[in-house]
């Protein structure tokens, strides 16, 4: 299915490749046959690719949290993930009696098949020859002019899946982690636009092949630092996972949208979220880190000797799975948002954060592209700038906090006195340790009043013991009842 | 203007199947599966577009209106519902009657303007998109069209202001966060209030039903493990009876071993649990809306007086002692 789709799209691109402009790669060799190979190849990388995703997932948690991890089946557990799976193949597979059966069962092909759809335009290398031929073909499937709006958009029909699943299995639990993940899908798919538009800006092209060549001096996550982070957030919040797997919250919804699934549907599930990652950690690499370019050592060594022939493809595979690192790494870190926070920090955070830094971009493209200014003095503009608002953030009034301001202002302890004496002397604030009955600590700005067992403690080493004295009473008052 | 061979194929398997689907919208029973045939017909038109070379419109078509407006669309599906009609109340007056006027001079302007309208004679998709189908487009909308392009986008802005505005509500009261709830649960602590969530009802040998209280440590039961609505409803079984049960299971399936080694429990040391037991414990009247009683036992809840209406918790035989 995914294959046809993508040899449809490739056939139609394949008439006009000759002459078509905005793309990079030379797909003027390709038949449908390339197409069809290619096509295989791509999902046969993607399959084995989740295998060892999980597998790569667990194994690194665990490192994490001091444990092993899988260890058993094979080599380093390798085989852990090949077992499971064929665990779920066999079992038994439920529909459940409340459930829409026809989107029932349509809602984890739809997740399945898009996540697929994104690799078409992944561009993997240069144009490599075939061994023992002279036959020369681009290592990714096709390539055109919105390619990068291609991906957006196979993204946003996956998520109908997850949407669907959650409302047709007739259960509340999977209908919330499907609300979620609509609301989370909406608002953080605007943000990740928005990063990738920064990069459209600078490369002046949306065809993946385009973006690659573009990156030939410098990555443009070195340029665009704000954009390459804000995509590395959408792209965990987009893929539903830690610390944004609210949609699947376990604590809260069971296993939200696919609570109701068993076996192989959700054997689906399962495999297009791991694609998923997969895919927006390519479309990072592409984006941001240079594709397949190779890193900038080895890039100058012998010429650019390693960014040709089928080396690019292993600097692109080592990127995309520093990104699924990233995965784990921030999985194994991060607890999981509340529900507001997350959406507050979408909207409130993200999105103007982007929306302002694109401005500011094409304000200073525009200025390089259609004004008489030179790189120089955009630098020193921009440098002018970051410094007035470095010094605007310090000198910038430290922002009042109405309610426990006073408090945490009189609670400061004057260096040199130990708190101990604070507290001995007389406080300002009566506390009442017992306020509603609950013995409660005391606040900043209150203090104790004086405990006897706190007055012995205070005596400095070395002193007399406490034979007389004020405190000596109070100690005899205190362990009299003890004996 | 050639179509290729490909492109007739697609396009007769995909009209057929749209128009398929676009039927599906008017005839589907649920409103969700209408709205899966739209973005079926959605997404079979970017196809087309795409196939003819307008690639962007493809594309932006799949992005914007499969991805973010039916989105939005299903997502009030999903959580109004269908059931939800309507108000015919006309909030204007004469709402109506201008509506109907305003698409009238919309029709006739439109039909107007596209009859009048002569077009240059085509040049051709090659030289159309001879710097790429994105560049070409946005050269047309940027400089040739750029004015009605800004006033789209201020109406359009304008519209999502009016959205929120109307929208809006003020905040009469100060927010209630997570701090401040978890403060009042401290300060509630003094008059009894709980710091966690309320206890789970109670799990026996043989019933773990929503209706019976849990035991605290002391073995008493603990009446707010039970939903306040059943208690309130009088729908609450009392913990005792459910333990008194468990007892003559244990009875008479270990008669020895029971009288050997719990004494006490060979003879129900509660008069109520006794009565229950028997059956004589009159079944509720059934109140208006309440849920179906537990039908395997005939060992009931406190019973309320319809007539007075669902009263307050009803007390278990232990009654209160906290």
């Amino acid at each position: 299915m995914t294959g046809l789709l993508n040899l449809v799209s490739g056939a139609v691109l394949v008439s006009e490749t000759p002459g078509v402009p905005g793309i990079k790669a030379d797909f003027s060799q390709d038949n449908g046959w390339t197409y069809l190979v290619k096509a295989v190849l791509i999902i046969v990388f993607l399959l084995t690719s989740v295998l060892i995703a999980i597998w790569f997932e667990r194994k690194v948690v665990a490192r994490m949290q001091v444990r092993p991890g899988p260890n058993v089946h094979g080599p380093f557990g390798l085989l852990q993930s090949l077992a499971d799976a064929m665990k779920l193949l066999l079992k038994e597979d439920l529909t459940v009696s409340a459930a829409d059966k026809f989107v029932y069962i349509l809602a984890p092909m739809i997740a399945v098949f898009c996540s697929l759809l994104t690799f078409a335009v992944i561009p993997f290398g240069p144009n490599v020859t075939i061994p023992f031929t002279d036959y020369s073909t681009p290592a990714q499937l096709t390539d055109f002019p919105v390619a990068v709006l291609y991906i957006l958009a196979c993204a946003s029909v996956g998520v109908y899946g997850i949407v669907l699943g959650g409302w047709s299995s007739g259960s509340t639990y999977p209908l919330l982690g499907a609300v979620r993940s609509t609301a989370q899908v909406i608002s953080y798919e605007l943000a990740m636009g928005l990063a990738l538009v920064s990069v459209f800006i600078m490369a002046g092209s949306m065809s993946t092949s385009e973006i690659v060549d573009s990156q030939t001096r410098v990555w443009w996550a070195l340029i665009l630092i704000p954009s390459f982070i804000i995509y590395i957030i959408a792209m965990i919040g987009e893929t539903n996972r830690l610390p944004f797997d609210l949609p699947e919250a376990e604590g809260e919804l069971v296993s939200g949208y696919m609570t109701e699934y068993s076996s192989m549907k959700f054997a689906w599930f399962f495999l297009a979220e791991y694609i998923n990652m997969i895919n927006v950690s390519a479309v990072a690499t592409t984006l941001f880190l240079g594709g397949w370019r190779a890193p900038w050592p080895l890039s100058a060594i012998n010429d650019g000797m390693f960014n040709e022939g089928w080396w690019p493809i292993l600097w692109f595979l080592a990127k995309v799975w520093a990104f699924m690192f990233v995965f784990v790494w921030v999985r194994g870190t991060l607890l999981r948002l509340r529900y507001d926070q997350f959406m507050k920090f979408g909207w409130k955070i993200l999105i103007p954060a982007a929306l302002a830094w694109i401005v500011v971009l094409a304000v200073v493209q525009g200025m390089i592209r259609f004004g008489d200014v030179d790189n120089r003095t955009i630098l020193i503009g921009a440098g002018a700038l970051f410094a007035v608002a470095l010094l605007a953030i310090f000198l910038w009034p430290a922002r009042k906090d109405p309610g426990g301001g006073a408090d945490k202002a009189g609670g400061a302890t004057p260096s040199g006195t130990s708190p101990y004496r604070k507290a001995a002397t007389a406080s300002p604030e009566p506390f009442d340790a017992f306020a509603g009955g609950f013995p409660v600590p005391p606040l900043p700005g209150q203090s104790l009043p004086s405990a006897s067992r706190r007055a012995r403690r205070l005596v400095p080493e070395g002193s007399p013991p406490p034979g007389g004295g004020p405190a000596a009473p109070d100690a005899q008052d205190e362990e009299a009842p003890r004996g | 203007m050639t179509v290729s061979g490909g492109e007739v194929v697609l396009f007769w398997v995909l009209a057929p199947l749209m128009v398929l689907a676009a039927l599906g919208l008017l005839f589907a029973r649920k409103a969700v599966h209408a709205a899966i045939c739209v973005v079926f017909v959605m997404i079979s038109l970017a196809i087309l577009y795409i196939a003819q070379e307008a690639a962007f419109l493809g594309v932006v078509q799949i992005v914007v209106y499969t991805g973010a407006v039916m989105m939005l669309f299903l997502f009030v599906l999903m959580l109004v519902g269908v059931d939800a009609s309507d108000s015919l109340v006309e909030t204007i007056r004469g709402q109506r009657v201008i509506g109907v006027l305003l698409g009238l001079g919309l029709g006739s302007i439109l039909v107007g303007v596209i009859a009048q309208a002569t077009f240059p004679p085509s040049v051709g998709l090659t030289a159309a998109n001879a710097e790429s189908n994105p560049v070409a487009l946005a050269r047309i909308l940027f400089a040739d069209y750029v004015f009605a392009l800004e006033v789209v986008g201020i109406l359009l802005v304008t519209a999502a202001i009016a959205a929120l505005v109307l929208t809006h509500r003020r905040r009469l009261v100060p927010r209630v966060g997570q701090r401040q709830i978890s403060d009042a649960k401290v300060a509630a602590l003094a008059e009894g209030g709980l710091l966690t969530p309320l206890p789970a009802p109670g799990v026996y040998a043989q019933n773990n039903a929503m209706d019976t209280p849990a035991l605290d440590p002391q073995g008493r039961p603990i009446e707010h493990s039970v939903s306040r609505i059943l208690r309130i409803r009088g729908q609450e079984r009392s913990a005792g009876h459910i333990l008194a049960r468990e007892r003559a299971v244990l009875v008479e399936h270990e008669p020895e071993l029971t009288a050997r080694r719990f004494p006490e429990l060979t003879a129900p040391t509660d008069e109520e649990a006794a009565a229950d037991l028997s059956g004589e414990a009159p079944v509720p009247a059934a109140v208006p809306g309440a849920f179906p009683t537990d039908t395997t036992s005939g060992a009931t809840g406190p019973t309320t007086d319809p007539a007075t209406g669902p009263t307050t918790g009803p007390t278990t035989e232990h009654g209160k002692e906290s």
